[in-house]
């Protein structure tokens, strides 16, 4: 694992053989969280082409860090399939290890997102969240598609 | 994969000894070129599952195994309960039963000349595919535990295709165990939406044309005639099994240390197949099965309406239905010992040879279709399985040509919109909503499934019967 750019925030996606690899980081673990779920978003579709118009609230905890950004990831996943939306906006915020966050979106529309993939579940594959050597938080894992 | 690593047994068998935490010896099946080119963490990924507690003879690697997440994918591996076996949800994968089925038409390409883009259309426009595209059935709480307890035996009885479709889907259509009540109300609320659709990915219906026979008698015995139209389904369990994997591979994670499992992986997260999470992963695990099943069996039969009405009375018999993401119990023979085993297969065809009870009787004589999803410009396989006695990794054959690029590497590399043109011009319509999804899936990014099949062949995992062409692609 090694983060190569430079920016003090943002999100990419990785390789992986059968699957995405989603990573996002930032000055803090709530950063890095949200950027994260930037990338989850990049997967399906250009973030910048959905509009972060309607608040969905989301909470999950977990017994470490990991488990909490898969529980994250997975919370929005459940989302986009069940309410049929995409988020293109989030915020997020974490003690210990309750997360309490608010992602915005729009319904999914076919014909405008061309949606790539659909994302089945995130997994703990290649999972960190970490502070670097330089003070920047990281958070990854590969979701299945 | 550095083949320096391995011991090489034959042409196409090659082993790593046990050493470290591992408990039996990896096994990967394949020629030099395909073992060649998997990737360094298929031999990881094999050795951390040789790893687990209760595991039985060796860890298999299928000649399409990839880089997965815990197992690889195209891994199989059996676990005996009464020696500390568990069930791993990361064995089994978050598309939990995805599989495939083909239907004969009895028509040729001549047949679907005259009704031109219609067919693809039809297909495009009632099948419904890719996010966000729903399907127009919608069950309540008492109708969805009902599909879950009874799989395609369920679908039969709602109308959804007929009682003799039953004999042609493993288990007759119905995963026995099944208990929907193992199943989160979360898995239930996902999977509403999504009754009797494909899903995205690598999932497709395809119109396919039988153009090359390799097995004549076996062929003639499965209904299949060179020139002859066949139509192939591959998708799964949809928003419920990915949800129930979901679920369970964060519950087994927690719970591992509890069960004084250590694990290597997180993803490889197991339990006790005798513990209570064990147990009840197993009931809900199989409620995803008989979902799965529910659900190709719906999509089956929109595609019979839309054939029937364009060729009135077609009536497109069931060849065989499969399932490559599964943990089964079933009974194997190992060194001259019957043991009743939980057997996973991710991304692996269960291929029972000719005589084994399990199989229904047009299929006692030459062994069960095994079907093989390739990428939408080269083609599927139809394959046999061998005699008994003579299967191997527990009865299990390859599940498809597996990837040999990421998608990320795929998109970098192609164009959807190329992609479909270029695919037009060697007579294939591809039908998807979006151009990404198409560049993902681009041939290119697949394993030759040709040369993957012969190894499966000269491995002695199952034999060729059909080759199938695609002419019609409907993708999410």
């Amino acid at each position: 694992m090694e983060l190569v750019v430079a920016t003090p925030e943002g999100h990419e996606l990785f390789a992986h053989q059968a699957d995405i690899g989603v990573r996002g980081w930032g000055p803090s673990r709530e950063k890095a969280f949200e950027q994260v779920a930037m990338a989850l978003t990049a997967a399906i579709v250009d973030p910048r082409e959905v509009e972060a118009r309607e608040p969905v609230g989301i909470c999950c905890e977990a017994p470490d860090d990991e488990i909490l950004l898969v529980d994250w990831l997975n919370a929005l996943i459940y989302q986009m399939a069940t309410m049929a939306m995409l988020f293109g906006r989030f915020e997020v915020q974490i003690r210990d290890h309750r997360l309490e966050a608010t992602a915005w979106g729009e319904p999914i529309d076919p014909a405008k997102h061309r949606p790539a993939v659909e994302i089945k579940g995130a997994t703990f594959t290649e999972v960190a969240v970490r502070r670097l050597p330089d003070g920047r938080w990281l958070a990854q894992c590969v979701v299945d598609v | 994969m550095d083949l320096e690593r391995l011991t090489r047994i034959d042409r196409t068998t090659f082993r790593i000894e046990p050493h470290g935490r591992m408990r039996v010896p990896a096994v990967i099946y394949g020629d030099e070129a395909l073992v060649r080119q998997m990737d360094d963490k298929v031999a990881e990924q094999l050795c951390n599952v040789a790893s687990l507690p209760g595991i039985v003879a060796a860890a298999y690697a299928m000649p399409d195994a990839h880089w997965g997440y815990g197992f690889p994918i195209g891994g199989v591996a059996a676990f005996d309960p009464d020696e500390g076996g568990v069930v791993s949800a990361g064995g089994v994968g978050f598309d939990i039963s995805c599989g495939v089925r083909t239907h004969l038409t009895g028509l040729t390409k001549k047949d679907l000349a005259p009704v031109g883009d219609r067919l693809a259309e039809e297909l495009f426009r009632t099948i419904p595919a890719g996010l966000g595209r729903h399907g127009r059935i919608r069950l309540n709480d008492r109708q969805l535990d009902a599909m879950l307890a009874g799989g395609a035996v369920w679908a039969v009885a709602e109308g959804y295709g007929r009682e003799e479709d039953l004999a042609r889907i493993e288990e007759g259509g119905r995963a026995e165990g099944a208990d929907p009540d193992a199943v989160s109300p979360r898995a239930k609320e996902r999977q509403r939406p999504e009754m009797g659709t494909l899903g995205s990915g690598n999932h497709y219906l395809e119109v396919q044309e039988v153009d090359r026979i390799y097995d004549p008698e076996t062929a003639r015995a499965f209904g299949l005639f060179e020139g002859e139209i066949v139509v192939t389904i591959h998708c799964g369990s949809r928003g419920l099994g990915h949800q129930i994997g979901t679920d369970y591979l964060r519950e087994m994670v927690v719970a591992a240390r509890r069960h004084g499992i250590d694990l290597p992986d997180r993803e490889l997260a197991c339990a006790p197949i005798h513990s209570e999470v064990g147990r009840r992963y197993l009931g809900a695990m199989r409620a995803g099965i008989n979902c799965a099943l529910a659900n190709r069996q719906i999509i089956a039969h929109l595609a019979r309406e839309v054939f029937a009405r364009l060729f009135p009375g077609l009536e497109l018999p069931l060849l065989f239905d499969v399932s490559h993401n599964t943990c089964k119990w079933e009974r194997h023979i190992v060194e001259g010992r019957e043991r009743a085993l939980y057997v996973h297969r991710k991304g692996a065809t269960r291929a029972f040879g000719p005589g084994h009870p399990d199989l229904p009787e047009p299929f006692r004589t030459h062994g069960q279709p095994v079907l093989i999803g390739g990428s939408m410009g080269t083609g599927s396989w139809v394959l046999a399985g061998n005699r008994d006695g003579r299967t191997k990794a527990f009865a299990s054959a390859v599940h498809g040509a597996g990837r040999a690029l990421s998608r990320h590497q795929a998109v970098k590399r192609w164009r959807g919109e190329e992609l479909v043109r270029e695919l037009a011009r060697r007579g294939i319509v591809v039908k998807c909503q979006s151009p990404r999804g198409v560049a993902e899936e681009a041939p290119g990014a697949y394993k030759d499934v040709d040369a993957v099949v012969e190894a499966a062949e000269a491995a002695g995992l199952a034999r060729r019967v059909a080759h199938l062409r695609p002419l019609i692609v409907i993708k999410g």
